[in-house]
C-alpha cells in the first residue's frame, strides 16, 4: 500500500442556484486572455443539456476515457501509445472550436463614433479569431442555459439513457439541475496518459493534476483523451492548459477561487488519503456499475492508526493527517455516502464528487397523494428520474442514488419534525440508515455550511520543496521567460516573451 | 575563379553556418524559451482539409527524410552486397519520388488551407507561411530531380552526391569541388535545404526534434507523479 492525500473537491447540487459566479470569477483569473476566451476552467451546464463542448458526453463520438480490453487491462478509448503516435499529425477527435462556440466581442467602438443616422447605430458581433464582423453567432456559453431551445435539442443529452425521455418534454413533466464543472483531477486521468510530451503530471502531494507549460508540444491528444473536456488548447499560445485547481491558493491553504466566491456555499474542499497502488486496479472493474464503490474502496479511513502510520512512513505530513480527519469531502463520500463522481463509466478516478439534488415531487393528476415508504417519500416519483442522476453519477447503478436522496430526505424530515415538535424523527433516521450524531453533522455542514467546515485545507509544505528565503523578490506568476525580458517586444524565436495582451482586436479598420 | 569561391562558399562553407545555427539555435531556444516550443497546430481552430493534407505531408515527407538518410549516410559496405548503383538509384528514385508526391500534393492542400481559410490566414505568422512555402518548393525540387536523375541511370551522379553529402556529415568541407559540376536543379535543392535547417530554429519548425522525442512515450508509464519534495539522499545503512 501506498498512500497518498489529495485535496478533493464536493458539490451539493442540491444547493446549486446557477448563478455562475464560480465561472466568472474563474474566468477573471486565470483565462481572460488571448486563445482562452473560449475557455472556461469552471462552467455551470443546465441539465438536461448536451453542455460545453457540445455534446461532450458522448465519448462514442470523442473517444475520451478509458477502455477495458478483454484481458482486463485499461487503455485510452482514443488508443494504445502507438495508436496515438499515429494520429499525432491530425487528431481525428479533436473538437473544434465551433463545438465550443466562436469565441466574439462586439464593435462597441461603433456605437460612439457612428455618423448622425436615420436609424439607431448597433454593435455588430465580432470575431475574436479573425477580427471580422460576424453575421450571426450561432452558439456561446449557456447558449441552452435554463431549458432554452427545444426539447428535442436538450434530449439528445447522453444521460437519458434508459429513460422514457419523451414524457419530459411536456411542460408539466418536464426538470432541469445545474451541473458546475470543472477539471476532475482524477486519480487515474486519461489526460496524463495520452500526452505524448509527457507534460502532464499529477502531483503527489496534493493530487492536483497540471500541465507543464515548457513541456507541451501542442500535440493536443490530451484534449481528445480527457473525457470531461476540461483540456483547452490555447489557440493563440498553441500549448495545452487546464484548470489548475488554484493551487497557489491551495498551497496557501485557501479555497479554489470557484469554491471561496460560492454564492450558495456548494463547495467543500477536504483531504481524501488514499491507496496508489490501488488506482489500476480499482479503474479496471470489470462492470462499469462497479466502479463508484472500487473508488469508494481507495479511499482509506483517516480514524485508523494502521492507515495513520502506513501514510507517515509514505511521506504524509502531521498537518495533513490531522485535516484528513475533517475533511468535509470524506464525510460526505464514504461516511454518509451522499456525494459521488461525476461518470465514473470512464474509468478515470474523478476527485470532484457532487451530491444529487432533490428536486419536487410529481404529484400527477390527483394531487395532495404523494406516494411514501414509510416516513419517507418515494424518491423514484421525483421530478428528476433517479436513472438519469444514476447516468450521471454511478454509471447506471440507481441503489446508492436512492439512499444518497432518501438520507437528504430524511435530514429534511428529521429536522422539520424536531423543529415542529411533531415527533423525536428518530423513525425516519433508522429507515434511512442514519444515526442522530450523523443527521446533526449532516445538518451542520449541508445546510449551516459554515466556512470553516466547508473548506479544511492544510498548507502545502514549501520548505520541503525549495529555499523559500532564496525566492524572496523573485519572478511570480507568468508565462515563458516572462520575468526576464529584455527591452525588444518580441523574442528571436517568435514568442512574445510571455507577455500578456489583453485587448487583442483593433477590428473594422479594413 | 570567382565561380570556385562562389563554390566552395556555397558548399563548403554555408552548410556548416546552417548546421551550426540549426544545432546551436535549437539548443539556445529549448533552454531559454521552452515554452515558445511547440508544434503550434491550427487544427482546432478549423480541420478542414488538415486531416488529410497534414497526414499526406507528413507521413510523405518521413517517409522522404528517413529515405535521405538512409539513401546518403549508410556506409557502403552496408549497401554495396545488395544494391548496385544502378539499382539503388533506382529505388531511390521509385520512393522518393512516391513519397514526394504524396508529400506536395499534402503541403498543398495544407497552403491552400492556410492562405484560404480566414481563420487560418488571420492566425498565422510570417514565418508560418514562408515555412510552407520554402517546404513547398523543396519537394518541388526533389520532384523535379526524379525525371532529370532518369537520364543518368548509371548512378555516377548519384555516387557524386552520396560523396558530397558524407563529406559534409564527416566535416570534409573539400567535397564542394564534386558539386561544381552537378545540375542546377540539385544544387537549389541542396542550398534550400541548407536553408531550411537554417530557418528551423526561429520558425515552428523545432517541432520536429520534438516528433522524434515523442518515441519516449512508446515506452513511458501511463501514469506520471512529481513530487516537489527535494530528494533528500539517505546515508546508506550498513
Amino acid at each position: 500500500m501506498k498512500i497518498r492525500a489529495q485535496i478533493a473537491m464536493v458539490m451539493n447540487l442540491d444547493k446549486c442556484i446557477g448563478c455562475h459566479t464560480c465561472s466568472v470569477t474563474c474566468k477573471q483569473v486565470w483565462t481572460s486572455r488571448q486563445g482562452m476566451e473560449y475557455a472556461w476552467f469552471n462552467n455551470v451546464e443546465t441539465k438536461p443539456g448536451i453542455g460545453y463542448p457540445k455534446d461532450w458526453e458522448n465519448q462514442e463520438r470523442w473517444q475520451g476515457g478509458w477502455k477495458r480490453r478483454k484481458n482486463g487491462k485499461i487503455v485510452p478509448k482514443q488508443g494504445g501509445r502507438l495508436s496515438i503516435l499515429a494520429k499525432i499529425f491530425a487528431n481525428p477527435h479533436l473538437p473544434e472550436i465551433d463545438d465550443y462556440y466562436e469565441p466574439f466581442t462586439f464593435d462597441y467602438e461603433h456605437l460612439q463614433q457612428a455618423a448622425e443616422a436615420q436609424t439607431t447605430p448597433v454593435a455588430r458581433p465580432l470575431s475574436l479569431l479573425t477580427g471580422q464582423p460576424m453575421d450571426k453567432i450561432e452558439w456561446g456559453p449557456n447558449w441552452e442555459e435554463i431549458l432554452g431551445g427545444e426539447f428535442d435539442k436538450r434530449s439528445q443529452d447522453y444521460n437519458f439513457e434508459a429513460v422514457q425521455k419523451d414524457i419530459y418534454g411536456q411542460f408539466e413533466n418536464t426538470f432541469m439541475m445545474y451541473l458546475p464543472r470543472l477539471c476532475e483531477h482524477c486519480l487515474n486521468p486519461a489526460c496524463v496518459a495520452s500526452c505524448p510530451s509527457g507534460s502532464i503530471y499529477k502531483r503527489e502531494e496534493d493530487g492536483i493534476v497540471l500541465i507543464d507549460q515548457d513541456k507541451c508540444r501542442g500535440w493536443r491528444m490530451c484534449v481528445s483523451g480527457c473525457p470531461y473536456k476540461k483540456i483547452y488548447y490555447n489557440w493563440s499560445s498553441g500549448k495545452a492548459e487546464k484548470c489548475i485547481f488554484c493551487y497557489p491558493r491551495i498551497e496557501a491553504g485557501q479555497p479554489t477561487v470557484c469554491s471561496e466566491t460560492c454564492v450558495g456555499r456548494i463547495r467543500y474542499l477536504g483531504v481524501l488519503l488514499y491507496d496508489a497502488d490501488g488506482i489500476e486496479q480499482a479503474a479496471s472493474v470489470e462492470d462499469e456499475k462497479d466502479l463508484y464503490e472500487a473508488q469508494l474502496r481507495l479511499f482509506l479511513d483517516p480514524d485508523d492508526p494502521a492507515v495513520q502510520a502506513q501514510a507517515r512512513a509514505d511521506g504524509v505530513s502531521e498537518d495533513w493527517l490531522e485535516a484528513a480527519k475533517h475533511s468535509p469531502a470524506y464525510k460526505m463520500a464514504v461516511d454518509w455516502k451522499i456525494a459521488f463522481p461525476l461518470h465514473p463509466e470512464y474509468r478515470t478516478l474523478p476527485m470532484v464528487w457532487y451530491v444529487p439534488p432533490l428536486s419536487p415531487i410529481q404529484s400527477h393528476a390527483n394531487a395532495g397523494a404523494i406516494d411514501t415508504v414509510g416516513e419517507l417519500p418515494d424518491v423514484r416519483s421525483l421530478r428528476i428520474p433517479v436513472r438519469y442522476l444514476a447516468n450521471l453519477l454511478t454509471a447506471g447503478a440507481e441503489e446508492p442514488i436512492v439512499t444518497a436522496l432518501e438520507r437528504l430526505f430524511a435530514m429534511r424530515i428529521h429536522y422539520r419534525q424536531r423543529q415542529l415538535g411533531e415527533a423525536d424523527g428518530q423513525e425516519v433516521l433508522v429507515q434511512a440508515g442514519l444515526s442522530r450524531a450523523q443527521v446533526e453533522d449532516m445538518h451542520r455542514y449541508l445546510s449551516i455550511a459554515n466556512y470553516e467546515d466547508r473548506f479544511v485545507i492544510p498548507t502545502s509544505h514549501r520548505e520541503e520543496a525549495e529555499d523559500v528565503y532564496g525566492l524572496k523578490g523573485a519572478c511570480g506568476f507568468s508565462f515563458g521567460n516572462g520575468c526576464d525580458h529584455g527591452p525588444s517586444p518580441s523574442s528571436l524565436f517568435g514568442g512574445r516573451m510571455g507577455e500578456r495582451k489583453i485587448a487583442p482586436m483593433r477590428p473594422l479598420d479594413n | 575563379m570567382s565561380n570556385s569561391y562562389m563554390n566552395t562558399l556555397l558548399f563548403g562553407i554555408y552548410p556548416y553556418v546552417c548546421l551550426v545555427v540549426l544545432l546551436m539555435g535549437s539548443l539556445i531556444r529549448f533552454d531559454r524559451e521552452p515554452y515558445t516550443w511547440k508544434s503550434d497546430s491550427s487544427q482546432m481552430l478549423r480541420a478542414g482539409s488538415l486531416r488529410i493534407g497534414s497526414n499526406l505531408f507528413h507521413y510523405g515527407v518521413l517517409v522522404v527524410i528517413l529515405g535521405h538518410f538512409v539513401g546518403f549516410l549508410a556506409p557502403h559496405w552496408l549497401v554495396a552486397p545488395f544494391l548496385s548503383p544502378t539499382m539503388h538509384q533506382l529505388l531511390a528514385m521509385v520512393v522518393g519520388g512516391i513519397a514526394g508526391l504524396v508529400a506536395i500534393i499534402g503541403l498543398s492542400m495544407l497552403i491552400w488551407r492556410r492562405l484560404g481559410d480566414p481563420r487560418i490566414r488571420a492566425n498565422s505568422r510570417k514565418w508560418d507561411i514562408a515555412v510552407v512555402v520554402m517546404l513547398w518548393f523543396q519537394l518541388a525540387l526533389g520532384l523535379l530531380t526524379v525525371p532529370l536523375s532518369a537520364f543518368h541511370m548509371d548512378g555516377v551522379l548519384f555516387e557524386t552526391l552520396t560523396t558530397y553529402v558524407k563529406g559534409i556529415v564527416t566535416l570534409d568541407g573539400s567535397v564542394a569541388v564534386l558539386m561544381t559540376d552537378v545540375p542546377l536543379t540539385y544544387k537549389l535543392h541542396i542550398l534550400l535545404g541548407f536553408t531550411i535547417f537554417l530557418i528551423s530554429p526561429f520558425t515552428r519548425m523545432i517541432h520536429i526534434w520534438s516528433g522524434a522525442g515523442v518515441l519516449a512515450y512508446l515506452v513511458r508509464p501511463y501514469q506520471i507523479v512529481r513530487t516537489r519534495k527535494k530528494v533528500v539522499k539517505e546515508p546508506a545503512r550498513s
